[in-house]
């Protein structure tokens, strides 16, 4: 696509462009932290990813205004038009998927209490899936690139799957031992709060498509969670 | 239905089932010449009966000219010629032997300047109407102020509709303008950039009036404000290079256009 006539608004636009993907780049790092905090008990980056938060919300705001001065001031048309609302839309995604990281972080904080019998292989595979879905959304942003985009979408199924066979496990090992109730607890939510990290990839796929295409992303999403109706019941009443 | 159309269509019926009415005017084949200048090339376009159709496009598209050639204007200067239809409710309003004056009366026109005859506000309405019609002086006081009520003026001009036209605002002119237009009940409007020569609490009348109208009249806009086009059309379609590129519902074409120069048009890309 040809730049604008009017420079400063083609310079507007990049800037917000820029700003985005550099939001995203801070949410991949705050989410490679708390998946470290969690799988290495390392509280160094456990602090990252919390200290992160606020200038994540900050950047979140940073883009809101210029969204608002750009609708008001240039009134955008088309592509632009689908552009600017859609970093709106993403930088919400994002600034969610921050909290969720940062959740993490400060439970992986409470686990280093415990000391688990159990390896947590379930929740690596997972942080990886989640990881490699983020930077791949953050790439589709940044590349206007919607096969990227449609990767993510049609991958969060297998992130869902995992985390409805570590909500299993977990359910399980409380019921096996009740001392394990407080940090199979933590990382229930742990898990859950990852789960929603691939949901809002996922948002973000669909808006990136849209915006690039002008076309919604109607097809069903292919979901997997099934934690809502699971029932684990102990070995005696099966 | 250009094949742009029916892609638009099938991507947001719901929009566009808002612009599927029947057609008030039916474009088919037309070409339209400066002497050898092809001005128009092969334009295919629905007018929908009681909607608001916006044209666009950069200087010299062939938008004007297609307003113009909708009433024959271009009868008016030698050299210039249409060919192809313009189907008004079955007839070809571009065939030989068109009763002009008829013809004008079913299609009003509005211009980019107000234009009221130096005559009273009163006159400016009457003089038109008793072109076509023969009404007593009570019939004619109704019209007037039907057509002054329905343009948003009458409340205005009520206490002096004896005085000159000409010492009205710029806006209220146009108004007066879009009065006149109406008196004579003509089924299409065409609004030629009606408010370009207006401040922006004029042009919001105008719009707001140009809403109103919609639903007796099937009106024709040329703007090159494209935030007009977009807040007051239905349909629009955009010119370029004396072709017709796209056209689709506002709504589709403002936010999704199908066509690489639409979108680069209406983006400030080029033009």
């Amino acid at each position: 696509m040809p730049e604008h006539i009017v420079k400063s608004y083609e310079q507007e636009l990049k800037r917000l462009s820029a700003l985005i993907t550099g939001m995203g780049g801070m949410v991949e790092a705050q989410v490679a932290a708390a998946c470290e905090a969690i799988l290495h008990k390392d509280g160094e980056a456990a602090n990252r990813a919390i200290e992160s938060d606020p200038k994540v919300d900050a950047m979140e705001r940073e883009v809101e205004q210029d969204v608002i001065r750009l609708l008001a001031l240039r009134q955008p048309m088309a592509q632009d038009l689908r552009h600017i609302v859609a970093g709106l839309k993403i930088t919400g995604d994002m600034e969610r998927i921050g909290d969720y990281a940062a959740n993490v972080a400060k439970r992986s904080i409470v686990l280093t209490q415990f000391n688990l019998p159990f390896a947590l292989s379930g929740l690596s595979h997972m942080a990886r899936l989640v990881q490699e879905n983020l930077k791949l959304i953050v790439d589709a942003f940044g590349e206007s690139d919607t096969d990227k985009a449609l990767l993510v979408w049609r991958s969060d199924e297998a992130i869902d799957e995992i985390y409805n066979a570590l909500f299993r496990e977990l359910i399980t090992y409380m019921m096996e031992d009740p001392r394990y109730i407080t940090p199979c607890t933590h990382l229930l939510f742990i898990a859950k709060n990852l789960e929603r990290i691939g949901d809002h990839a996922t948002n973000i796929a669909e808006t990136i498509y849209y915006a690039v295409r002008g076309i919604p992303l109607t097809d069903a999403r292919p979901k997997g969670d099934v934690s809502a109706y699971a029932v684990v019941r102990p070995a005696d009443d099966q | 239905m250009s094949s742009t159309m029916n892609e638009t269509s099938a991507r947001m019926p719901e929009v566009d089932a808002a612009v599927a009415d029947r057609a008030r005017i039916s474009i088919r084949n037309l070409d339209f010449f400066y002497g050898s200048n092809r001005a128009l090339k092969s334009i295919f376009l629905d007018l929908p009966e009681g909607k608001v159709t916006g044209m666009i496009g950069p200087s010299g598209c062939g938008k004007s000219t297609l307003l113009r050639v909708l009433n024959r204007m271009y009868d008016l200067y030698p050299g210039q010629r249409a060919t192809g239809e313009v189907l008004l409710d079955g007839e070809n309003v571009i065939a030989p032997g068109i009763d002009l004056n008829q013809l004008r009366s079913r299609i009003g026109m509005v211009f980019q300047k107000p234009t009221p005859f130096p005559m009273s506000i009163y006159e400016n309405i009457s003089f038109g109407v008793k072109l076509h019609e023969r009404l007593s002086k009570s019939a004619m006081d109704e019209r007037v102020e039907w057509s002054l009520t329905r343009a948003a003026l009458w409340d205005e001009v009520k206490d002096r509709l004896n005085t000159s036209a000409g010492g009205l605002s710029g806006g209220q002119q146009q108004r007066l303008c879009i009065a006149r237009t109406i008196a004579v009940r003509p089924e299409v409007i065409l609004l030629d950039e009606p408010t370009s020569a207006l401040d922006p609490i004029s042009t919001l009348k105008i719009e707001e009036l140009i809403d109103e109208l919609k639903r007796d009249f099937t009106i024709v806009i040329v703007t090159h404000n494209m935030q007009q086009a977009a807040r007051i059309a239905d349909q629009v379609a955009f010119f370029y290079l004396g072709e017709m590129v796209e056209v689709g519902a506002a709504a589709q074409m403002f936010t999704a256009p199908s066509e690489r120069r639409t979108q680069e048009y209406i983006t400030g890309r080029f033009g």
